[in-house]
């Protein structure tokens, strides 16, 4: 009854069960986590567009220039690793009800690093799938995903609306 | 003589019983195993609900030998969720997000491009030959839950085989010697 054996289960057991419920807790206090997040973006300019062929994608690719101001502190707790932010063009077209288009995006370790001003090129390639952009209204929105040092994962965003693809070529 | 075949008897009887309450005992263990896995296939909705991430390219979130917590619902998909899927000609799943998503009009089809956050560009290059888009029969689950570090038991049993077999010889030899 008190083997070796049956000491070393009963004390793995419960340590693992302690454990269990330690990060249970620990992802659970999250939810009393109220945040008010703030940010802004606005385009500096637009840089024309680029004519690239590439596979499908036959279509201008648009590049810009935007600034992007953004208080995210409220979001960590004692219960986050890491926020991966990133912001992402919206906007509809005939052939579809939904494009969201990733132009950039960025992982903030640590809460001091949280609050930021930063201006930045489009990291990834603002490019249709089949139509072309020129004179496209969109929306700029700011996403934010809430990367846990154990539990739930919690995302939420922040839409900005009413920006505009110039027309012409440059 | 007499006496030495009822000894034998008695211990041939116990052996017996207690091989089978132990037989009874394991049998319990692996199926219950199995219900609470057969039951997180059906409350989530994925074929497989919990996944062992294998390499670094979602580092510094997810790291090798974390583990993922799926689930698949009828929400559409949308760009920054983590997602599990396959790709044609590939057996393991990769977790990437999502970067890109055109949803149709008409069908309400959706083409969806992923990225690792740790690597340099998308994912085309790890799709197969000519594929340009994710649809959504290739998506096994989103992410929504993690847990640190629990899946390196899998990685080190399937990579250390020799590992899992010790395990599994000691715990029988466990039960077999252990009397109630």
């Amino acid at each position: 009854m008190h083997s070796f054996g049956y000491r070393a289960n009963a004390l793995l057991t419960f340590g693992l069960t302690i454990l269990a419920l330690m990060c249970a807790i620990a992802s659970f206090s999250d939810n009393f986590n109220f945040p008010s997040p703030s940010a802004e973006i606005q385009i500096v300019r637009f840089n024309g567009f680029k004519k690239k062929p590439h596979g499908n994608d036959e279509c201008a690719q648009v590049s810009l220039i935007m600034n992007i101001t953004a208080d995210l502190q409220s979001l960590f707790t004692w219960n986050t690793k890491q926020l991966f932010i990133f912001v992402a063009a919206e906007y509809e077209t005939p052939q579809n009800s939904l494009n969201q288009v990733s132009l950039w995006d960025a992982i903030i370790p640590a809460k001091e690093h949280a609050k930021f001003w930063i201006q930045t090129k489009n990291k990834y390639r603002f490019v249709d799938q089949g139509s072309n952009l020129q004179g496209k209204d969109f929306n700029l929105t700011l996403h934010w995903h809430v990367m846990p040092k154990t539990g739930k994962m919690f995302a939420d965003k922040l839409v900005m609306s009413g920006f505009r693809i110039p027309e012409e070529h440059r | 003589m007499g006496w030495i075949g009822d000894t034998v008897d008695s211990v041939k009887s116990i052996q017996i019983r207690q091989l089978l309450t132990q037989a009874v005992s394991l049998g319990m263990i692996v199926t219950s195993a199995l219900i609470i896995w057969k039951a997180l296939m059906c409350i989530t909705g994925s074929e497989s609900p919990v996944v062992v991430v294998l390499s670094g390219s979602m580092e510094p979130g997810f790291k090798r030998g974390d583990i993922l917590f799926l689930h698949m619902s009828k929400d559409p998909i949308r760009t920054g969720e983590i997602v599990v899927f396959n790709v044609d000609g590939r057996e393991i799943p990769i977790v990437h997000r999502v970067i890109k998503v055109h949803e149709r009009q008409d069908t309400g089809e959706v083409d969806v491009l992923t990225k690792g956050d740790n690597n340099y560009g998308d994912d085309r290059l790890l799709y197969a030959q000519g594929q340009l888009w994710l649809q959504r029969h290739h998506i096994m689950g989103r992410a929504v839950g993690f847990l640190p570090y629990v899946g390196w038991v899998t990685i080190i049993m399937t990579e250390k085989p020799i590992i899992k077999y010790i395990l599994i010889g000691a715990l029988g030899l466990l039960v077999i010697t252990s009397k109630d």
